[in-house]
């Protein structure tokens, strides 16, 4: 399957608003190939004067889709592309993409489980995508899907995490709130730390595998824990957020 | 040269930050490929390496001993590419 990584201009078929901080933007693209969950596009746009910025972003969706992908941005308050694609990019536009990249940070429903899926933040896209894809591919791998968000108002995703839950095929999704908890709130209400870890990963066993993605400290945090609660290092991949946003 | 090891820290990132440009030098996917650090001889896939980007290139070291592993600055024409710190690359034949 040899195939040159190209730039290829997406249109931007629809902007949905998840969070205020987060939106996800459809592009629809002229050479669209199937991606792995996990992969993300890089994005790159480029000023009148020839000035160019490039950054990488998650896909969100699952490659049942065919012809577009979903990409959800968090808007950074230095982000330079972050607040293009947020405050300048309407429907119609065009942007220049290329992708899908990576092949280490990769969940497949042929690749089975059980699944350990960590996210802080907008960590959670790329594991969006595996379990979107998972869903779609009527994978009933058991999945554990631990989210970490400041507040209630910061969850990305959450009426459709609640459904795919709803659906009974294997997937739980337990959620901790770090700031602010929402009314009568039972669950966890601190950051991830290795008693949550052991806790979330003890009912999965040892042979899970497990994917962590958010800011560097919490994955930094999240792949000790799980170190600690017996998981081998090699059967955990990880995806640090950078300062400059997305994964690049 | 010392910076407070949290700023470091910040700013690491994984190998997959790295995919795309080494999918541009090598014309095809690497973060999935083995490499061995000259250093400590630890072996893992490219994707598992601690990349800098805040530097006036990339920079990629061994999660276990942190040297330097991989270097890669492009200019407008030329990409140079230092490998000094990996025994090997792996690359898929086509």
């Amino acid at each position: 399957m040899k195939r040159l990584l190209e730039w290829q201009i997406a249109a931007v078929k629809s902007i949905r608003e998840e969070t205020y901080r987060t939106k996800t933007l459809t592009l629809s693209l002229p050479s669209w190939t199937a991606h792995r969950p996990g992969q993300h596009y890089d994005v790159r746009l480029t000023a009148p004067d020839g000035y160019q910025a490039q950054r990488s972003y998650s896909i969100a969706s699952e490659p049942e889709r065919t012809g577009e992908i979903d990409l959800t941005v968090e808007q950074l308050s230095d982000g330079e592309v972050s607040s293009y694609l947020h405050d300048v990019l309407v429907p119609g536009d065009r942007i220049e993409v290329r992708g899908p990249i990576g092949g280490y940070f990769v969940w497949e429903a042929s690749l089975g489980g059980p699944l350990l899926l960590v996210a802080g933040g907008s960590g959670v896209v790329p594991l969006m995508s595996m379990v979107r894809h998972r869903r779609a591919a009527g994978a009933t791998v058991a999945t554990h899907l631990l989210y970490s968000s400041r507040t209630p108002e910061d969850v990305i995703y959450a009426d459709e995490l609640h459904e795919l839950q709803a659906a009974g095929d294997g997937l739980r999704v337990i959620q901790t709130f770090t700031r602010a908890q929402p009314p009568n709130w039972t669950g966890y209400a601190r950051r991830i730390d290795a008693a949550m870890l052991s806790e979330v990963a003890a009912p999965l066993g040892r042979k899970a595998q497990a994917f962590i993605c958010g800011p560097t400290l919490l994955v930094e945090a999240a792949a000790d824990g799980l170190v600690e609660a017996g998981l081998a290092p090699e059967r955990i991949k990880t995806e640090r957020f950078g300062p400059s946003g997305g994964t690049a | 040269m010392e910076e407070p090891m949290d700023r470091v820290h910040e700013n690491m990132l994984d190998g997959n930050a790295a995919a795309g440009i080494l999918d541009e030098i090598f014309g095809g996917e690497m973060t999935a490929s083995p490499t061995e650090c000259e250093h400590c001889g630890r072996e893992g896939e490219l994707g598992s390496l601690l990349t800098f980007t805040q530097a006036p290139g990339l920079v990629l070291r061994c999660p276990a001993c942190s040297e330097v592993m991989l270097r890669v600055v492009q200019t407008p024409d030329y990409t140079y590419l230092d490998v000094r710190g990996a025994v090997y690359l792996r690359l898929a034949r086509r």
